[in-house]
């Protein structure tokens, strides 16, 4: 995806891969050449060409940021289906268009994964070749020391009573750094047909190198995403205080995974809600400040050990994590039937609908031994407040509890077969107890007590508020993968952005003996001219802005001075 | 008076000090474009005269002389500097007061933005002479941060079990502080653009009052200085992504789930991304890929301010209750 500008660079014109020096610089002259006709297999080269060039990979990316939108502002059916059948409800002809183009499931969508996937081709028909390029430019040495070095912006030159070789092996010692297994330049020495040392540096191949890196650790993390799709799995169960499930696909109230899942891999763990606490601010608002779920998990052939799950602390079992996603009221009632029989027992869970959890729930009794099945649905008020208007919960907390609740007697229609929501009364084939005035009767339960349902369909017993927990367990084995090759992408891109890339050449000749007006202020003095002098030219050279590169080339050069001060400190 | 007071009163204090800083940064560019235009004038006049009658052009020229005093922009940069003071007392005081690190709600995300944006501005003129950037930045800054003072207060208070986590220092702070780069960079493509189209003598931009682009550094070096804080503001983007990914597979059980806030995210990271391709790409560079840095920005933006506010989503955390 970066430049494809690659390629052995000649040493007089330097252009590292992919760089435009300057931006404002002029255009340079396009070619036209006359081309001949294509032919299939030229055909599809050339469309390979123009898919893993970087203007399109670069239309791509625009592309890509334009096509992500629609999800953000349109209801998706994976995270909110209700969402998306209001909006097809509320206006059928567009919403109906919408979902047929894919605008309602936009990730998933043929457009959307057409890009990205455009995009992962041209990148990899991009970074392969670049990579073939770089692993020879790897191996290769240091590009020749250009003729003239004085027409580089940043250049130097000296003279110095050293000789040609201590020079060459001072400049070699300051670009190769400390460690010699890790050199901060790669060298190059060389003899030019003049008699005239030279010394060809570069450094700054971890630039390609991480820029390399970057781009194939995002191949890498969508491998593994598409990877963990298959293997991965999922599922979601509403525990009442006091209750145990295991894991296994049928114990789970909605279970997914991916194709390549395998149902007898599941380990038969069991866990207990043993405890949940919530805590809430005291004021109206009641803002939630802790989850605690407090469980037991006996994971088979071992012990039982005591866990606690929370917000942003999954319990991890067994390479799978379960998160606390949701809680709320089960009221434990009994119901007996018109006979006085015990028809239903249990602990039902009411979903909170607001932030003082006034929580909606239903009770099927399809179990009764005489009359008709009976459905109660109603809502549940941790601390309710009665008034004129009607009643409401104030708080989360359960401080003054009360359920009220509507019967409906009838047929529940659970005997045909079909999947039901449990939270959901299916009302068809039922009929609503209702007061004279034909308003439906609505009744009272505080905590501990028992009331008569209407219409003589039997009674209700209060026994007790337990909490449920909403929890989610997670297994995607390919979660270590993706963090290994996020991290990468990162280490990659820094090194990538802030690696100076740096070329720099000196070249060290003699000049004739006695001969006067040598450039530099070192020359030493004037009676001094028995001895040859060395006279030292060095050039450097950076990609792009570059501020430490006068610096680069300065440290070269006070190298080479500090011979001289070594020579004066001999003594004669 | 209690501390998240206290803190209110510091932020209001710096808003009017960048207030103050931003009229006296105007006053000096205003005071650079009449000596731009008035030695364009006498220059014209020189060329006038000697061309015999030829009609008198603005010379287009990046030689326009500063003037040698500029009082104003002293006192723009020492009440700046002032502001970003008790800038970073009030942000201190509010998680202090808040018993938390002071980045959890939008009045807080905005707080610790124009911070950063301030810091930065404040830091590079300490390396470069951008004092010209004050405008933009401190004009965005005060913008923001009355903003934030009008429409997104909130008490400081603790956090829900949601943001009960390290991660909101990390992640957070991450993604505030590369908001903050992004809108240095904006204000210098921006300025990079000004510049380059009074350069090709836009008639949009023939007032002599725009004579003052000429005392501004280079295109080539507003692009580079641009490009560098860019470089570093999607590092850290990339980071905020990564870790928010890592966080949410803590908090809600998936590492991307296509959020709004997710979305936005990925929105502003694939502009970025586009901008440092864009730079490479021959027919690309310059104009066009600074034109990126500022649709990027308003990406950027856009995920602050339209994803908390106007959008359905995990993330909102802006803390105003609903009407």
């Amino acid at each position: 995806m970066a430049g494809r500008e690659a390629g052995p660079a000649s040493s007089a014109t330097y252009r590292p891969e992919g760089l435009v020096d300057d931006p404002y610089g002029g255009p340079t002259t396009a070619e036209q050449p006359t081309l001949p006709r294509l032919g299939a297999r030229g055909t599809l080269r050339w469309v390979w060409r123009q898919l893993t060039s970087m203007r399109v990979a670069l239309m791509l990316l625009m592309l890509l940021a334009v096509v992500a939108v629609p999800g953000s502002v349109l209801p998706q059916r994976p995270q909110d289906p209700a969402g998306v059948a209001r909006y097809i409800a509320e206006s059928p002809t567009l919403g109906t268009w919408l979902d047929r183009l894919g605008f309602f499931d936009v990730y998933a969508s043929a457009w959307f994964s057409a890009v990205y996937l455009l995009l992962f081709v041209s990148l990899v028909g991009c970074i392969l070749p670049r990579l073939r390029v770089h692993v020879r430019a790897l191996r290769a040495r240091p590009p020749r020391t250009p003729r003239r070095l004085d027409r580089f912006p940043v250049h130097d030159e000296l003279v110095t009573t050293a000789t040609p070789a201590e020079v060459a092996a001072a400049v070699r010692r300051t670009l190769v750094g400390p460690v010699r297994a890790l050199p901060r330049f790669r060298t190059h020495a060389g003899t030019e047909p003049s008699g005239a040392l030279t010394v060809a540096a570069e450094r700054g191949y971890l630039r390609e190198s991480g820029n390399i890196l970057f781009h194939l650790a995002l191949v890498g993390i969508l491998v593994s995403v598409a990877t963990g799709q298959l293997l991965h799995h999922r599922g979601q169960v509403i525990l009442v205080e006091g209750r145990t499930f295991a894991n296994t696909v049928t114990d789970y109230d909605t279970f997914e995974a991916g194709t390549a899942f395998d149902a007898s891999s599941l380990t038969p763990f069991t866990l207990t809600l043993d405890e949940f606490t919530a805590e809430f601010t005291a004021d109206a608002d009641a803002k939630p400040r802790d989850f605690a779920a407090d469980v037991t998990v006996a994971e088979p052939g071992r012990e039982p050990r005591d866990a606690t799950i929370k917000v942003n602390h999954p319990l991890s079992v067994d390479g799978s994590k379960i998160y606390l996603q949701g809680n709320g009221y089960a009221p434990d009632v009994v119901v007996r039937d018109a006979a006085g029989e015990i028809a239903f027992a249990g602990a039902v869970p009411f979903l909170p609908e607001d932030p003082q959890y006034r929580s909606r729930g239903v009770i099927k009794v399809p179990d009764v031994s005489t009359g008709e099945q009976i459905g109660i649905v109603g809502y549940l008020l941790p601390t309710a407040l009665v008034t004129a208007d009607g009643a409401r919960s104030v708080y989360p907390q359960p401080d003054n509890p009360l359920l009220v609740l509507t019967v409906w007697s009838g047929d529940l229609g659970l005997d045909e077969g079909v999947p039901q929501n449990v939270y959901e009364l299916d009302t068809a084939r039922m009929t609503q107890a209702v007061e004279d005035d034909g308003t439906a009767t609505t009744f009272f339960v505080e905590a501990g007590q028992t009331v008569e349902l209407p219409d003589g369909l039997g009674s209700l017993t209060w026994d007790g508020l337990p909490r449920f927990v909403a929890l989610d367990l997670r297994h995607d084995p390919a979660l270590t993968w993706i963090l290994v090759f996020a991290v990468a992408a990162l280490v990659g891109l820094a090194i990538s952005l802030f690696t100076p890339r740096r070329r720099l050449w000196v070249r060290v000749g003699v000049a004739p003996a006695g001969a006067h007006g040598a450039p530099g202020d070192d020359a030493p003095g004037d009676g001094d001219t028995a001895r040859a002098r060395t006279v030292v030219a060095g050039a450097a050279l950076a990609r792009g802005d570059d501020m430490g590169l006068d610096g680069e080339l300065a440290r070269v050069m006070d190298a080479i001075r500090a011979l001289d001060g070594r020579r004066d400190d001999e003594p004669g | 008076m209690s501390l998240g007071e206290l803190s209110t009163i510091l932020v209001w204090g710096a808003t009017t000090a960048y207030a103050v800083a931003l009229v006296a940064f105007a006053t000096d560019l205003a005071r650079l474009a009449d000596h731009a235009a008035a030695s364009a004038r006498q220059r014209g006049a020189e060329l006038a005269s000697t061309a015999g009658g030829s009609t008198a052009v603005l010379e287009r020229t990046d030689a326009a002389v500063a003037p040698e005093r500029r009082r104003a922009v002293g006192i723009a940069m020492s009440t700046a500097t002032l502001g970003l003071l008790l800038h970073v007392v009030g942000t201190v005081l509010r998680g202090l007061a808040a018993g938390r690190v002071p980045w959890a709600n939008m009045y807080e995300f905005t707080l610790v933005g124009t911070l950063v944006a301030v810091a930065t501005f404040l830091a590079l003129c300490r390396w470069r002479d951008l004092r010209f950037l004050g405008t933009i930045v401190l004009g965005l800054s005060v913008l923001a941060l009355g903003l934030a003072l009008a429409a997104f207060y909130v008490p400081a208070d603790a956090v829900e079990p949601a943001l009960q986590s390290y991660w909101l220092v990390i992640h957070v702070s991450i993604a505030t502080i590369a908001t903050g780069l992004f809108t240095v960079s904006f204000a210098l493509s921006s300025l990079q653009l000004l510049k380059d189209s009074w350069e090709q003598a836009s008639p949009r931009l023939h007032h002599p009052r725009w004579q003052v682009l000429g005392s501004l550094p280079s295109t080539r070096d507003l692009e580079a200085i641009s490009f560098r804080i860019n470089a570093v503001g999607f590092v850290l983007w990339t980071f905020t992504v990564m870790a928010g990914a890592i966080w949410a597979e803590h908090a809600w059980g998936r590492y991307w789930g296509w959020d709004p806030k997710e979305v936005w995210s990925f929105v502003v990271w694939v502009v970025y991304a586009a901008y440092l391709h864009a730079r490479t790409t021959r027919g690309w560079s310059g104009r066009r890929a600074a034109w990126f840095v500022l649709v990027g920005y308003a990406t950027v933006l856009f995920n602050f301010t339209g994803v908390n506010l106007l959008l359905n989503g995990k993330h909102s955390y802006d803390g105003i209750p609903e009407g």
